[in-house]
C-alpha cells in the first residue's frame, strides 16, 4: 500500500475544516504543532490501494512571514514536502482564495484545487470554465460541496494522480510585469550562483519572490551579503518606480494575474444582491442591538454548559461516589489499609472529581461548535472587538474568558477559537483570574461564616470583580511586555451563515471530549496520587490515634503527614497574609481542586463530615478575624490555580514553562495583593 | 493603476465614506505587516470597496470582491481611497 501525504491548504471561511472531515471521518487527532499554540490536525484514509494522510493547515490568506499560522503552512510545504497540497478554494469567492493559491503555485508542489461550495457558487450564478482554468493554474480542479460530501471521490482521485505524477516544471509562472520581472531575474542570477544550497532546497524563482518581498525568514537564511546586496538595490529601484513597497505591487500583481484567469473562466450572471446574511447581519452587528443579543447567546452557551449539563454532571458524581462506596467495601469497615485509601480518596475521588466536568466540556463546544460552523463567532468577535482590544485581546477571548467562571479548564481548551498564537497565549494565563465553580465552594464556606447577611452579596461580587480587573490588568502588562508586538488591527471577514451539519459538530464536540478524557486519565491521575500521598505519609503511629474518635485520628494524621508538615514550614512565609499552618495546609491541599480547601481546613479542624459545615463555621470564627477571612478568599482567587488548570495549560501551549510561569506567576501576584490587603487591613481594624 | 486616478478626484480615507457609497482603494498608510496582510485580503490599489456600514460610532463593514469584512477601530482612517 502507498502511502500519500496531503497538505490541506485555504482560506479561514473556506469550508476546509468540513472537507478535512468528510475525507478522513472519525480517522483524525488533534495535537499542536511542536513548542507552539497552533493546532494541528491530522487524519487518514484509504483510497484503492493507497494510505492518504490528510494534514489541516492552518487556515490562511496568505503565506508571508508576518504570522505564525502562515509560517507553519509554508513550513510544511517546503520542508515535509507533502506528496500533494490540497488548496481549499471558496468556489463563491474565487479571486480572493485563489490568492493563496498563486503562492503555493510559485512554491511548485504537485497542487490540487478543490473548488468548495460549488452549490453555493451556483446558486449564485456563477458558471465556471473548469477545463480552460485548470489549463491555466496548471493544476486539477474539482468541485466539492464540503458541507454535504460531495466531491469526495472526485477529489481522491486527483490527489492520487497527481501524487503519482510527482513534481513538474510549470509552463507559466504568475508573471509580475516588466520592471519586477527583470530585478527577479538579477535575483535570481545571484541566488543560483551564490546559496546553491538554498536554491536547490526552494527553488530560485520563489527565493527571488521572496528575497524581493523582503520576507523576513528567507533573507534570514541568506549567507552571502552580495545576495542581499542585489536584493537592496533592486527593492529601492522598484521603490522609485512604483512609490510603494514591491510586495504590495507584487500582491496586485498577484490579483492581476487572478482576475486575467478568472475573466476567460468565469461568467457571472447574477449580481450580488441584498441576501438573507445581510438581513440577520443588519440586527446581530447593529450598534445597538449588536451587544445584548451577543449576550444572550452567550448566556445560553453559560446555561448549556453549567445548568444543563448539571443533570449527567449529579449522575456521574453518583457514579462515581457509588463507585467510591463499592470499593470501600472490599475492605472490613474498620480496616485502615492505605490500598483502600489510596483507590477510594486518591483514585476515584481524584479523577472522578476531573471527569464529572466532563458533560459540560461536551456541551460547550457544542455551543461553540454550533457558533462558529453557523459563522456567527466571527460577528462575536467583532462586537466584543472594541473592549476587548483595549486590553490587547482579541475580540473572541471574550468567550474562553466567559467560560472561565464556570471552570478553567474548558476555557482554556476554548482558546483554541484563537488564531494568533500571542492573543491565544495571554487568554490563557489569565483565565483563571476568572472566579471558577469550584472556588466558590471557599466562598460558600468563608463568607457566611464572616459576613452578616447584608455583606455578603457584596463581599462575593468584590471577590468576582477583583478577578475581573486584575485579568484585565494582567492582559494588559503581558501585551505590554512578554507579548509585546503590534497587536493586528482587526480586520475579519464575515462569511455568510451556514446551516451546521451534525456530521461536522459532532466530530468537533467528540474531539475536545476524549482529549479531555485522556488528561484525566493520565496525568491528572497521577498528580491525584501524589497529592494523596503527601496528604497520608508519613501516617502516625497506632499509640498517637489511641483513644481519639475518628475526626480526631484524621486530624492528627494530617498534621503529621508531609502536607500537614510543609504547612508547619511555610507558616511564617504566610504569617504576614494573616495564615496559619492550619490554613497553610488547606491552601496546599487545594492545588489538587479548589475545592478539597474546604475538606481539609474541616480535617484539620476535626470538624467531622463535611456536611455538616456549620461546626466548621464556628471554629474558624473563633480563629480568625473577618479580615484574615477576606485575605483567604483573595488568595484562593489568585493564587495557584488547580492541578488540571496546570496540566491544560501545559498541553494547549506545548510548554511546560508557560504553566509553570502561570503557577509561580499567580501565587506570587495573590501573595503580593493578600499581603497588603492583610497590613494595611490591620491598620484601620 | 491608481495613479492616473489620483490626479482626477480627491484622495481621502475610507472612514469619510458613508454607508451605501463606494470607492477606489489607492493605498493602505500601515505597518507593513498590516499593509502586507491587507493585500492578501484583497485590499490592493485600484479595488472597489463599498461600504456596507460606516459606524460612527459601532460598526465599520465593506465588501471588497464580493467578500463582507469588518474593519476594527482605527483601520479605516488608514485606507486610502479616492
Amino acid at each position: 500500500m502507498k502511502r500519500i501525504v496531503v497538505g490541506l491548504a485555504g482560506n479561514p471561511n473556506s469550508g476546509k475544516s468540513s472537507l478535512f472531515n468528510v475525507l478522513t471521518g472519525a480517522h483524525q487527532h488533534v495535537a499542536n504543532y511542536p513548542g507552539v499554540t497552533v493546532e494541528k490536525r491530522q487524519g487518514s484514509c484509504r483510497y484503492q490501494d493507497h494510505e492518504i494522510v490528510v494534514v489541516d493547515l492552518p487556515g490562511t490568506y496568505s503565506l508571508t512571514a508576518y504570522s505564525l499560522e502562515e509560517l507553519i503552512a509554508r513550513r510544511f510545504v517546503l520542508e515535509e514536502k507533502p506528496d500533494v497540497v490540497v488548496d481549499v478554494v471558496d468556489a463563491s469567492n474565487i479571486e480572493r482564495n485563489l490568492y493563496l493559491g498563486t503562492q503555493l503555485i510559485e512554491m511548485g508542489p504537485p497542487l490540487v484545487f478543490a473548488f468548495n461550495m460549488a452549490d453555493l457558487a451556483q446558486r449564485r450564478g456563477l458558471v465556471f470554465d473548469l477545463e480552460q482554468l485548470s489549463r491555466l493554474l496548471e493544476a486539477r480542479i474539482v468541485p466539492t460541496v464540503g458541507n454535504k460530501g460531495e466531491g469526495r471521490t472526485a477529489l481522491l482521485e486527483a490527489i492520487v494522480q497527481t501524487a503519482q505524477e510527482g513534481r513538474k516544471p510549470r509552463l507559466h509562472t504568475v508573471p509580475y510585469g516588466g520592471e519586477i520581472e527583470e530585478e527577479l531575474a538579477r535575483i535570481e542570477g545571484a541566488v543560483a550562483q551564490k546559496e546553491k544550497e538554498l536554491a536547490e532546497k526552494y527553488g530560485t524563482r520563489w527565493l527571488a519572490v521572496k528575497l524581493l518581498e523582503q520576507d523576513e525568514e528567507i533573507v534570514a537564511k541568506v549567507e552571502h551579503r552580495e545576495v542581499l546586496d542585489v536584493v537592496d538595490k533592486s527593492v529601492r529601484h522598484l521603490r522609485g518606480i512604483f512609490r510603494d513597497e514591491p510586495e504590495i505591487v507584487m500582491a496586485d500583481r498577484r490579483y492581476g494575474f487572478i482576475s486575467g484567469a478568472c475573466q476567460e473562466t468565469i461568467r457571472n450572471s447574477v449580481e450580488r444582491r441584498h441576501d438573507t446574511s445581510d438581513s440577520i447581519d443588519a440586527v446581530v452587528t447593529n450598534r445597538i442591538l449588536g451587544l445584548p443579543v451577543f449576550l444572550l447567546l452567550m448566556y445560553v452557551v453559560f446555561w448549556a454548559t453549567f445548568a444543563l449539563g448539571e443533570y449527567p454532571m449529579r449522575g456521574l458524581e453518583w457514579f462515581f461516589g457509588w463507585l467510591g462506596t463499592g470499593v470501600s467495601g472490599l475492605w472490613p469497615a474498620a480496616s485502615e489499609s492505605w490500598l483502600r485509601s489510596l483507590l477510594v480518596e486518591g483514585v476515584i475521588a481524584g479523577v472522578g472529581g476531573v471527569v464529572v466536568f466532563l458533560p459540560n466540556i461536551l456541551l460547550l463546544f457544542l455551543a461553540i461548535a454550533l457558533l462558529e460552523d453557523t459563522g456567527y463567532m466571527a460577528r462575536a468577535a467583532f462586537v466584543m472587538d472594541r473592549l476587548m482590544h483595549k486590553i490587547g485581546l482579541h475580540g473572541k477571548s471574550f468567550i474562553p474568558m466567559l467560560i472561565g467562571f464556570g471552570c478553567s479548564v474548558p476555557a482554556i481548551m476554548a482558546t483554541r477559537i484563537l488564531e494568533n498564537r500571542r492573543n491565544r497565549l495571554t487568554t490563557i494565563l489569565v483565565i483563571p483570574l476568572m472566579s471558577c465553580g469550584a472556588r466558590l465552594t471557599i466562598y460558600s464556606l468563608i463568607i457566611p461564616a464572616f459576613f452578616t447577611s447584608a455583606w455578603r452579596g457584596p463581599v462575593m461580587w468584590s471577590v468576582y470583580l477583583i478577578g475581573i480587573i486584575l485579568a484585565v490588568v494582567c492582559a494588559k502588562l503581558l501585551r505590554l511586555t512578554i507579548f509585546q508586538g503590534e497587536t493586528m488591527p482587526f480586520v475579519m471577514e464575515l462569511p455568510p451563515y451556514r446551516v451546521p451539519t451534525p456530521r461536522s459538530v459532532l466530530i468537533h464536540t467528540w474531539q475536545r471530549g476524549w482529549m479531555f478524557l485522556k488528561k484525566a486519565g493520565t496525568v491528572i491521575l497521577g498528580i491525584s496520587i501524589l497529592l494523596w500521598g503527601l496528604a497520608h505519609f508519613p501516617r502516625p503511629a497506632a499509640e498517637q490515634l489511641a483513644g481519639l474518635d475518628k475526626a480526631q485520628a484524621q486530624q492528627v494524621a494530617l498534621e503529621q503527614s508531609l502536607m500537614g508538615r510543609v504547612g508547619r514550614l511555610i507558616e511564617p512565609v504566610i504569617q504576614p497574609l494573616g495564615f496559619d499552618w492550619k490554613i497553610g495546609t488547606a491552601l496546599i491541599g487545594a492545588t489538587a481542586a479548589k475545592e478539597v480547601f474546604v475538606s481539609q481546613l474541616s480535617i484539620v479542624y476535626a470538624a467531622g463530615s463535611e456536611d455538616n459545615t456549620d461546626v466548621l463555621r464556628e471554629k474558624l470564627r473563633a480563629n480568625y478575624t473577618p479580615l484574615v477571612a477576606f485575605c483567604i478568599l483573595l488568595f484562593s482567587l489568585i493564587s495557584a490555580p488547580c492541578v488540571s488548570t496546570v496540566v491544560m495549560t501545559g498541553h494547549e501551549t506545548g510548554s511546560w514553562r508557560w504553566a509553570a510561569f502561570q503557577f509561580l506567576g499567580l501565587t506570587v501576584l495573590a501573595y503580593v495583593i493578600t499581603f497588603m490587603v492583610f497590613q494595611l487591613g490591620r491598620l484601620w481594624m | 493603476m491608481g495613479k492616473t486616478v489620483m490626479e482626477h478626484s480627491q484622495v481621502r480615507s475610507l472612514s469619510a465614506v458613508k454607508t451605501g457609497e463606494k470607492a477606489r482603494l489607492v493605498r493602505v498608510n500601515a505597518s507593513r505587516g498590516l499593509n502586507s496582510r491587507l493585500a492578501s485580503m484583497g485590499f490592493v490599489p485600484g479595488v472597489e470597496i463599498t461600504v456596507v456600514s460606516n459606524g460612527h460610532p459601532g460598526p465599520f463593514v465593506i465588501v471588497i470582491k464580493d467578500v463582507k469584512m469588518a474593519l476594527g477601530r482605527g483601520v479605516a482612517p488608514k485606507i486610502m481611497v479616492n
